[in-house]
C-alpha cells in the first residue's frame, strides 16, 4: 500500500505544520513514511509544496505527477497551480480564502475570480471539496486555526487510512496548550464540512 | 527537538536533524559551520542541543574558518564535523586541498549540502567532484534514516584512513523527513591533545611532496574499503542494471521494475571491481545520478579497462537529464527501463495564474532601504551590485536593486571593478552577516585601490535568509557566556573608509538624504542601514506590533504605496488600498511615503 498527500500553499501559511501532523499520525499508526518540505528562500511568501507518502513501500520523498490520493490546497490559486499532481480519483480539498500576491496588489498581474478556479477544476474532476478554512477557524475562535480546519478536512476524506481521533490527538499535541480548544473546534468543523458533502 | 538527545525511541525528523543525531551517536566533539540552505537546520539544531550532548559547536564567520577550525580539532585527535552548503565548499576549498595531504587523527567529516534545481542557491554545482579533486573519500546517503547511520560509518572510515571524508547530501535528503531510531552513542566526545608532527601538519614543499605520495596511498586504501563497504550494495537480480547514489536511489527503487540496483553509498573512490562485476553480464546498465555524469564517466572507464561491452545509458547517451534535480517523473521518462505505471494526471491549469515569487516580508527594513536608495539614486540610475541574502529579493519590481550577483561577499569586489571601468554610479548592497563572511577584504581592496562607490550594508542584526543565526555583529551566547557584538562602523573605518553613516531604514526620508549625500561624496562611502529583522524579533518574542490602516477619505487612490513599496500586507479591495491587519507589524514606512498622509496607526 502507498498513500500520498500533497499539500500546496504559500510560505508562512502553516503547510509545514499540517504535513508534520499528518506525518506524525502516520508514524503513530505504524506506517513507513517519507516526506519532503520546502525550506529556505521560497518560505518568504512564495509557492510551497509539502509531500507526504506513507505505506509499506514509501521510500521516495517525492511523488510522481498525478499520483496524489489527496491534494490539500491551502489557497485557491496554489491548489489550481498544482492540479496535475492529482488524477480523477484524487480527493481535492481546497481552502477558498485567497492570499493575494503582491504583484496583483500592485496591479501588475490579476488574481482570477475564485468561482472560475472552482469551475475549471470541476470541469475535470468531480472530487473537489471546497471550504473556507479561515471562516471555520474564526467560528472556532481564531483565524490562525485555519490549519486545524484543513487537517480536520483530511480526516473526513472517504477511506483516508488514518483514524480521525489519531489525527486530532496528534494535532493537539503539537499546538500550544492555550490554543488546544480552538484547534479542536476548528478540526471538527473542517471534518464535518467534508463529511457532509 | 530535545528528543534528539534520547538514546532510544523512534522519531520523525528532518534529514538535517537526523544528521545531528548521527553526530551525537558518533561522539562528535567539535562541529562548525556557516549557515547555508539546505544545511542550515543542522546548525540551528546543534545551537539548541549540542552543548547538552557535549558537542562544541560554533557558527564560524565563514566556511573557510569553519573548516580550518574543524581541521585543527581533528588534528588534535577529536571527532570533528564541518558542514556547509555546496557553494560554501568553494570558500573552504583552499584548506581542504592541503588538509587532504596532512590527514587527521580524530575522525573528520566535511558535509556538503548540494542543491540540485537551485531551490535556494545561485548555481547547482555538483560537489562530488571535490572528492576526486582532493582524493578524499565520499559518502552519499539516500534518506534521513540512512544519513544518521552512514555518518557513523563515515567517521569510522575517516579514522581508519587518517583522512577527512566528504559527506554529500542534497536538498531532498536535508529537507526530507523520515523516521529514525535513536541508539546509544558509540562513544562520548573526548578532549583533544595535539601531538606535534611538522612533517604531516606543515606542508612546506619538501613535506608536501612526501605527503602527496601518502595521500595517493590513502586513496588506494580507500578504494579497498569502498570495494567491500556495507554501503555499496546490490539489490535484485534483473538483467537490467541500475547504478545510482543519493536520493535518486529512492526513485529508482520505487519506480523502476525488474531491475538490479547497485547502490553506491560510498561513491568515492568508485568500487571498480564491484562495478565491473555488476555490469559484466547485464543486458544494459542505466546510471541514475543527478547533475553531472560523475559516476557514469567512471563506469565507462571501468568498462573499457575490463573489456566489458554492456551498453551503458545515461547523460552521455542523452537518456538522462543533466540539469536539475531528479524525481519519479524523470525516472518514468528514461525509456529503456520498464517503470511502475500511474494514473493519468489531471490537465495542468489552462487559465493564466499570478506568479508568486518569494518577497520581502511585511515590515522588512530592506523595503525602507530600497525605497530610499531608489529615490536617492534618481532617474540617472546606478549599477546595483548585489549579494547573497534576503536583500537579493530586491531584484523584484518595484525595486530592481540587483544587477549583478556572484557569491557571498561578491557585491563589494564587483563594485570595485565596475567603478574602475565605467562612469556609471555604482552601489553595492550587502547584508551584515555576509559583510563579516567575505565582505571585509574587498572593502579594504576598495580603499587600497582608490575605488569610488557607495556600499550599503543592510544590517538587520541577524543572518535572516537561512533562519536567523547569530554572527559577529550580534555576538552570541556561547558556552554559557555572551560574546561581544562587533560594531560595523569602526570596522568600516579601520578598512580606511572615512565616510560612513548609520541610518534607520524605517525613517525613509533621513535614509534617502544620507544616501544622496553619500552618492555625491568624492570617494568611498558606506551607509550602514540598521533595522532589525522583524521575523527574528518575533521568534524572540520581543516584536512590538502596531497595525496601520488606510484612511480612505484621505487616500486619493494614487497607488504610490503599492507600486513603490509592494508591501505584502497591502491588498486591493475594489479601488481601495487596504492593509491586512494580520500581516502588518507597524513598521510605518508606508505612512512615511504616502503623499497624503493617509496611513495611520489603527487604534
Amino acid at each position: 500500500m502507498r498513500y500520498c498527500v500533497q499539500i500546496a500553499g504559500v510560505g508562512g501559511q502553516g503547510v509545514l505544520l499540517a504535513s508534520n501532523v499528518l506525518g506524525h499520525a502516520a508514524m503513530a499508526a505504524g506506517h513507513k513514511l517519507a516526506m519532503s518540505e520546502v525550506h529556505g528562500m521560497a518560505q518568504r511568501g512564495g509557492s510551497v509544496l509539502s509531500t507526504l507518502r506513507f505505506g509499506d513501500e514509501a521510500l521516495s520523498p517525492l511523488e510522481a505527477t498525478g499520483q496524489a490520493d489527496i491534494l490539500l490546497g491551502f489557497e485557491p490559486v496554489e491548489t489550481y497551480r498544482m492540479l496535475n499532481l492529482a488524477n480523477k480519483d484524487t480527493h481535492i480539498l481546497m481552502n477558498l480564502q485567497p492570499t493575494v500576491p503582491v504583484k496583483v496588489s500592485m496591479g501588475a498581474e490579476e488574481y482570477p475570480p475564485i468561482n472560475d478556479i472552482v469551475s475549471n477544476i470541476r470541469s475535470v474532476t468531480d472530487r473537489l471539496i471546497t471550504l473556507n478554512a479561515t471562516e471555520l477557524a474564526i467560528k472556532a475562535g481564531k483565524a490562525v486555526a485555519a490549519n486545524a480546519a484543513l487537517i480536520g478536512a483530511v480526516a473526513g476524506v472517504e477511506d483516508f487510512p488514518l483514524e480521525r481521533n489519531l489525527l486530532e490527538e496528534t494535532l493537539l499535541d503539537m499546538v500550544p496548550e492555550r490554543f488546544r480548544e480552538i484547534n479542536a473546534k476548528a478540526f471538527q468543523l473542517g471534518y464535518e464540512t467534508v463529511r457532509s458533502v | 527537538m530535545e528528543r534528539l538527545l534520547d538514546d532510544s525511541g523512534k522519531l520523525l525528523v528532518l534529514g538535517n536533524e537526523a544528521i545531528v543525531r548521527g553526530c551525537i551517536e558518533a561522539g562528535v566533539a567539535f562541529a562548525s559551520t556557516y549557515p547555508g540552505t539546505p544545511s542550515s537546520e543542522i546548525g540551528n539544531t546543534l545551537q539548541k542541543i549540542g552543548q547538552k550532548a557535549g558537542v562544541y559547536f560554533e557558527f564560524s564567520t565563514n566556511e573557510k574558518v569553519a573548516l580550518e577550525a574543524a581541521a585543527a580539532a581533528a588534528a588534535a585527535g577529536v571527532r570533528s564535523f564541518a558542514f556547509m552548503k555546496h557553494v560554501g565548499v568553494n570558500v573552504a576549498a583552499d584548506p581542504i586541498m592541503t588538509l587532504a595531504y596532512s590527514g587527521v587523527d580524530g575522525g573528520m567529516v566535511i558535509l556538503t549540502a548540494d542543491d540540485p534545481s537551485c531551490h535556494s542557491s545561485q548555481n547547482e554545482q555538483d560537489n562530488r567532484y571535490y572528492s576526486t579533486l582532493s582524493l578524499l573519500p565520499m559518502f552519499e546517503p539516500a534518506t534521513p534514516a540512512e544519513a544518521k547511520e552512514m555518518l557513523k560509518e563515515a567517521f569510522k572510515v575517516s579514522e581508519e584512513l587518517g583522512s577527512p571524508v566528504f559527506f554529500r547530501t542534497t536538498t531532498r535528503v536535508n529537507h526530507a523527513r523520515g523516521v529514525i531510531e535513536n541508539t546509544k552513542p558509540e562513544r562520548e566526545p573526548t578532549k583533544g591533545k595535539f601531538v606535534k608532527d611538522a612533517c604531516r601538519f606543515v606542508n612546506i614543499p619538501a613535506f608536501a611532496r612526501m605527503n602527496r605520495l601518502k595521500l595517493l596511498e590513502r586513496n588506494e586504501a580507500a578504494l579497498r574499503i569502498s570495494e567491500s563497504s556495507p554501503y555499496n550494495t546490490i539489490e535484485g537480480d534483473g538483467q537490467v542494471g541500475v547504478i545510482t547514489s543519493g536520493v535518486s536511489y529512492t526513485y529508482a527503487k520505487e519506480w523502476m521494475e525488474d531491475v538490479s540496483i547497485l547502490k553506491l553509498g560510498m561513491s568515492n573512490p568508485l568500487p571498480e571491481e564491484l562495478v565491473a562485476y555488476f555490469i559484466r553480464d547485464k543486458d544494459l546498465v542505466v546510471i541514475v545520478e543527478e547533475l553531472e555524469p560523475f559516476l557514469e564517466d567512471q563506469v565507462l572507464r571501468v568498462a573499457r579497462q575490463n573489456g566489458i561491452s554492456t551498453p551503458i545509458f545515461g547523460k552521455r547517451t542523452g537518456h538522462m537529464p543533466r540539469a536539475f534535480e531528479y524525481s519519479p517523473d524523470v525516472i518514468s521518462k528514461v525509456g529503456v527501463v520498464p517503470v511502475r505505471e500511474g494514473k493519468e494526471p489531471l490537465q495542468a491549469p489552462t487559465m493564466a495564474l499570478p506568479s508568486r515569487p518569494p518577497m520581502l516580508c511585511a515590515g522588512c527594513p530592506h523595503r525602507g532601504t530600497f525605497y530610499a536608495l531608489k529615490k536617492a539614486v534618481g532617474k540617472e540610475g546606478a549599477i546595483y551590485s548585489s549579494d547573497i541574502g534576503c536583500y537579493t529579493l530586491g531584484i523584484q519590481p518595484p525595486f530592481e536593486t540587483a544587477d549583478f550577483l556572484l557569491c557571498m561577499g561578491g557585491s563589494v569586489g564587483a563594485a570595485g571593478g565596475f567603478s574602475a571601468v565605467t562612469d556609471q554610479k555604482v552601489v553595492a548592497i550587502i547584508g551584515d552577516s555576509t559583510f563579516f563572511h567575505t565582505g571585509v577584504p574587498p572593502l579594504m581592496n576598495a580603499t587600497f585601490n582608490g575605488h569610488k562607490f557607495v556600499l550599503v550594508i543592510v544590517d538587520n542584526r541577524t543572518t535572516a535568509m537561512t533562519g536567523h543565526q547569530p554572527h559577529p555583529g550580534t555576538g552570541r551566547n556561547h558556552g554559557g557566556r555572551d560574546t561581544p557584538a562587533l560594531a560595523i562602523e569602526p570596522l568600516v573605518k579601520a578598512c580606511g573608509v572615512e565616510y560612513v553613516v548609520t541610518v534607520d531604514p524605517l525613517d525613509v526620508k533621513s535614509t534617502q538624504k544620507a544616501i544622496k549625500a553619500a552618492l555625491e561624496h568624492d570617494g568611498m562611502s558606506v551607509i550602514v542601514s540598521q533595522g532589525p529583522c522583524p521575523l527574528e524579533l518575533k521568534k524572540r518574542r520581543v516584536l512590538k506590533v502596531s497595525t496601520y490602516a488606510v484612511d480612505q477619505e484621505k487616500c486619493v487612490k494614487c497607488y504610490h504605496c503599492v507600486e513603490a513599496l509592494a508591501c505584502t500586507a497591502f491588498y486591493r479591495d475594489g479601488k481601495d488600498v487596504k492593509i491586512d491587519a494580520d500581516l502588518c507589524i507597524g513598521c510605518g514606512v508606508c505612512a512615511d511615503i504616502c503623499p497624503r498622509g493617509a496611513m495611520g496607526v489603527l487604534e
